[in-house]
């Protein structure tokens, strides 16, 4: 295999697999079940999966894979996000196999589809070390979810969530094109290693600087970093339950990815001003996304919130060393879309096609009548608090002494003051699973409710799981993402077309 | 002697058998169509917390009594997570070996409690059930601060979920948020300073930095070690509660089932102070501990008063455990042997007596449907054998010579008297007018409901003595009242080997350390001490008794 086509192979499968599902949808017959087109996004998936595995055994025993004219960088950091958007890809498909039985869409074969799509775009943004290739993937990645988002079609509020997501999407995606138009006027290239080079010889820092804050805002709307979030709560709340946990970790952990690429490789010399600008943008992010869920009554609406919260969090570890900072915040990300993706299918299970259950009231004593997906969503609600022995609190703890450690105790305790804020909507809502209704006699006998299918019930076990395993043995993934760190630097630095250039 | 040898296992065993429990009684399904298959869950949870206590027995059984001190036994040490350094570290020394006996002991007599009281959703109850006693285990047992945290939270859920789903009245949900609430914000507070604490020295080893504060080498200004040890002292505080921190008790006690209202209070804060608070804190506990002595002694006759004038049982017996646990935290914060050793002998005897009244109030909320004293009276001639239980247990709440209760009160009000706290005479003198309070309202109690002429309610419903299940579950308590009467050496012996190093911190015998004593009790120079202590390790080494004659002549 040339090398070209096995840095892009997981790429490659789910473009083909989405392509196939696109091609086959027409041959099923209108009314029919669409669930064999599922299977076959959740095998191209998984086969992506796979993919990315085999990139890092080569890239463990040959080190970085660089193709397609030093525009693909496939090393351990592309890598784990490739198999942390498989992943994630893979577990909302599982719950959305039969989301779309019960409600009269007869469009399914595109919404897996699209979920392929979306995933090869993310999967790009996070191995291409060129601005412009990043661009790419992120239009594909962004104008999939924005189809997904209104994919409960003839609802007010999905559309609603589709037409905001777009807009704002593509406004942000301008301020995004924007940066990388100024890089390359900095520096005279798009290429990550190159502006690099280039930004210490500039001869206009101001440029460079401005495009360091132009790919800021553009990620920071892509991650819902405050004051970039106000498109969250409603997309959320509109867009169909299992999309909004892919799109709440997915296509977030996508723009980290790039973030910190961009960030840590291509612009270290600004650091001391892009630094301000993550402080403002995660202390801002933390409390209003915080303060802002206190106030909620939607569930969806509130998890919306504490996403917001959470990329406030994770912006947190951005403050620190480049390895602190890559490590904490893949541990962060990671353990943020077990527990927030496992949340959302509970959701799914929970509520079904039409979302019935909606407000915190309609969640009143629900435990006694689904005990078990009950339990699943407190015990993802008691990670998203960061409870220790669940991968929110690692998450949490990682991303805290990150900053500590860089001298940003500061950061730490408006974290910890914001993890204090954030009990108190999660508890409100665990109260309310909880808590046997006023009319309940305790003698009733347990209803008998829809039953939990089997692949939904694989992709809860893979979330709960994992989020329990990033509680009690955190180390595995640790190392994992810590390893992943030093590559991007030793690439950075051997790709870089002007080495021997000395700063101005 | 070619038995196995458990010692190194024995404590995981003894969390894990209850915890491998709870998840097959989460398995097994619930069946309501027959007599048995209801009761499936309820047998279950009886023989695994049985076996649970045949595990703890063995601890007693191999203690080692000459063991140093400060050090723990049966110790299991294993690395976890290497970033943050966490220890699978769990281990047992005099302060909790008897604890963990006596959760493991109370636990059967709960299922029991809880045999017909509840009747739907068992596999819920008892599953959480064993989750709690999981919990309590845990924190027994654990060493390691970080794994104590996750104890810690860990008995918090059950315990509200119990709340919320089994509440008596309407009013559970609101007395199960304010039970989580009252909880959980302290213990928040407490992880923050355990990370702080963790960012400190790098270890959350318990032992480790038992010994980093006994050599004073907390690297921290005394301001933050001050605060760090009351962000810790508060957490516990509430759980206990201390007197000003009880506001969740109430509520918390009149909707518990009796299963969860016997482990309600008491032990686990209790413990949770004698182990971290004076463990990783010696110097600012005995700071604070003059606060603590009088805000004890008010919490004793506060909760007795109260409990005169009430009329709910439930309430009463809500008031009557803070009078009780308050005369433990008047003994422990004495620092002297014989406040230390009451103290803890004293939370054994108070979790018993208290678990005998609420099971015996459960029993005649199951007969008659109301814990309102009012409707009751007369009880006597009908049920001989629950009048019976309930004056044996009156009397050991009050302290009765030959009966627990008087060994525990009695240590507890010499440790008070002997102390060197400001106004410890003030206060041990208020305490003991708590003992009379006491007396007064449980012996007003049995005569209004055992004597007398009958209630309402006594008339309205025929209720039946005492069945089989029900004397099982008193005679075991009723039998050790008596015996830890007669016989608290058998516990004290091991509780002393925690008791008296602890104590003896305050009262040396270095020269130096003599000249404070009497004038300025609390601000010993401490450095000078640990050097002596280095200098003359025999100094340190002073039995107990030896300890006290020497107490006494220094005043």
């Amino acid at each position: 295999m040339s090398t070209n086509l096995l840095a892009i192979l997981p790429e490659l499968i789910l473009t083909l697999t989405g392509i196939v599902i696109m091609l086959a949808e027409p041959l099923i017959a209108p009314g029919k079940s669409r669930k064999p087109l599922g299977w076959l996004a959740i095998l191209g998936t998984a086969a992506s999966g796979l993919a990315a595995f085999y990139q890092l055994q080569i890239c463990n025993a040959h080190g970085t894979i660089t193709a397609f004219y030093a525009t693909i960088q496939v090393d351990a950091f592309s890598v784990f996000f490739h198999l942390l958007i498989a992943a994630i890809v893979l577990v909302t498909l599982l719950a959305s196999l039969d989301y779309f039985e019960a409600g009269t869409v007869t469009h399914a074969g595109e919404y897996f589809a699209l979920l392929c799509f979306g995933a090869t775009g993310m999967m790009f943004m996070t191995s291409s070390v060129e601005l412009l290739m990043v661009f790419i993937g992120l239009e594909i990645s962004s104008i999939s979810t924005y189809i997904l988002a209104g994919f409960r079609k003839g609802r007010a509020t999905a559309s609603e969530a589709a037409i905001k997501y777009f807009l704002l999407g593509s406004f942000a995606t301008a301020f995004f094109l924007y940066g990388i138009a100024l890089c390359f006027g900095a520096t005279g290239s798009t290429s990550i290693a190159a502006i690099a080079a280039g930004l210490t010889i500039t001869s206009t820092p101001l440029l460079g600087w401005l495009a360091v804050a132009m790919v800021l805002i553009g990620l920071g709307f892509k991650v819902s970093a405050a004051p970039f979030h106000v498109w969250t709560p409603d997309v959320y709340q509109g867009a169909p339950s299992p999309v909004v946990g892919m799109m709440s970790t997915a296509p977030k952990a996508a723009a980290f990815a790039v973030l910190l690429r961009f960030l840590f490789s291509a612009t270290p010399m600004y650091r001391s001003h892009w630094i301000l600008m993550i402080e403002i943008l995660a202390v801002a992010s933390m409390t209003i996304g915080n303060l802002g869920a206190l106030a909620q009554r939607d569930v969806k609406r509130l998890l919306a919130y504490s996403s917001i919260a959470t990329a406030g969090y994770i912006l947190v570890a951005f403050t620190a060393s480049q390895q602190d900072a890559v490590a904490a915040a893949c541990f962060y990300t990671a353990a943020y879309a077990a527990m927030n993706v496992g949340a959302f299918v509970v959701l799914t299970q929970l509520s079904g096609f039409d979302e019935k259950l909606r407000s915190i009231q309609d969640f009143t004593g629900l435990a006694l009548k689904r005990p078990a997906l009950s339990a699943l969503l407190a015990f993802f609600l008691i990670s998203l608090i960061g409870i220790p022995f669940t991968g929110g609190f690692f998450g949490k703890f990682y991303a805290f002494s990150a900053a500590v450690h860089s001298g940003h105790t500061w950061l730490a305790i408006v974290g910890l003051a914001n993890s204090g804020v954030a009990c108190f909507y999660y508890l409100r809502v665990l109260s309310a699973l909880y808590s046997r209704p006023v009319t309940d006699t305790l003698s009733d006998t347990p209803t008998t409710p829809r039953r939990v299918t089997l692949p939904a019930a694989l992709a809860l076990t893979a979330t709960a799981a994992a989020t329990l395993c990033l509680g009690i043995i955190p180390n595995h993934l640790l190392h994992l993402v810590q390893r992943a760190t030093p590559t991007t630097t030793v690439a950075a630095t051997t790709t870089s077309p002007v080495p021997t250039l000395t700063p101005r | 002697m070619n038995q196995m040898n458990f010692d190194p296992i024995i404590l995981t065993l003894i969390i894990a058998t209850p915890l491998a429990g709870a998840i097959l009684l989460a398995l097994i399904p619930e069946d309501t169509s027959s007599p048995t298959g209801s009761k499936r869950h309820a047998i279950g949870a009886l023989i695994i917390t049985l076996v649970t206590l045949l595990l703890t027995l063995h601890l007693p059984a191999h203690f080692n009594y000459s063991a140093a001190p400060h050090t723990f036994q049966f110790e299991q040490n294993l690395s976890w997570i290497p970033t943050p350094n966490i220890h699978y570290h769990l281990g047992v020394d005099g302060l909790s070996m008897w604890l963990i006996v006596l959760a493991a002991f109370l636990a059967p007599l709960g299922v029991l409690a809880s045999w017909n009281s509840i009747r739907n959703r068992t596999k819920l109850f008892y599953t959480l059930f064993l989750l709690q006693q999981v919990a309590m285990l845990g924190i027994f047992v654990a060493l390691d601060l970080f794994l104590y945290y996750g104890f810690w939270e860990l008995s918090i859920v059950p315990m509200t979920l119990l709340i919320a789903t089994f509440g008596r009245t309407e009013n559970r949900r609101r007395a199960a948020i304010k039970f989580f609430l009252y909880a959980f914000i302290p213990s928040a507070i407490l992880l923050v300073a355990i990370l702080w604490l963790y960012n400190l020295t790098g270890t959350f080893d318990l032992p480790a930095l038992q010994a980093l504060a006994a050599t004073h080498t907390l690297a921290a200004t005394p301001t933050a070690l001050l605060l760090c040890s009351i962000a810790f002292l508060v957490a516990f505080a509430v759980k206990v509660p201390v007197f000003p921190l009880h506001g969740w008790l109430q509520e918390a006690v009149a909707e518990a089932p009796t299963a969860a209202v016997m482990v309600l209070a008491g032990k686990l804060g209790l413990y949770s102070i004698l182990r971290f608070s004076f463990g990783i804190f010696p110097d600012q506990s005995r700071h604070v501990a003059p606060i603590l002595i009088a805000l004890g002694a008010i919490g004793i006759v506060y909760g007795a008063l109260i409990a005169l004038i009430k009329t709910d049982l439930k309430t009463l017996a809500a008031f009557s455990t803070l009078s009780h646990v308050s005369f433990v935290v008047l003994g422990i914060f004495t620092f002297t042997i014989l406040g230390l050793d009451g103290g803890v002998f004293q939370i054994l005897n108070e979790s018993l007596i208290g678990a005998a009244f609420f099971i015996l109030l459960g029993l005649l909320y199951e007969r008659y449907g109301t814990y309102d004293m009012r409707d009751y009276g007369g009880l006597a001639t009908r049920h001989p054998w629950m009048a019976t239980m309930f004056v044996l247990t009156t009397l050991a709440a009050v302290g009765l010579p030959m009966l627990g209760g008087f060994v525990g009160e009695f240590l507890i009000l010499s440790g008070s008297m002997q102390s060197f706290a400001t106004h410890h005479i003030l206060w041990t003198t208020l305490a003991a007018t708590g003992v009379i309070f006491g007396a007064a309202y449980m012996l007003w109690m049995i005569q209004r409901v055992f004597y007398g002429s009958p209630g309402v309610r006594t008339e309205e419903v025929h209720g039946w003595d005492l069945c089989a299940r029900e004397h099982l579950e008193l005679w075991p308590l009723a039998a050790l009242f008596l015996i830890m009467g007669v016989a608290s050496p058998l516990w004290m012996r091991a509780i002393d080997t925690y008791g008296a190093p602890i104590a003896g911190k305050v009262v040396q015998i270095s020269p130096g350390v003599y000249k404070n004593i009497e004038t300025e009790t609390y601000s010993v120079n401490w450095q000078e001490f640990n050097r002596d202590c280095i200098d003359h390790p025999g100094h340190c080494r002073v039995e107990g008794s030896a300890r006290m004659e020497t107490a006494k002549e220094v005043r």
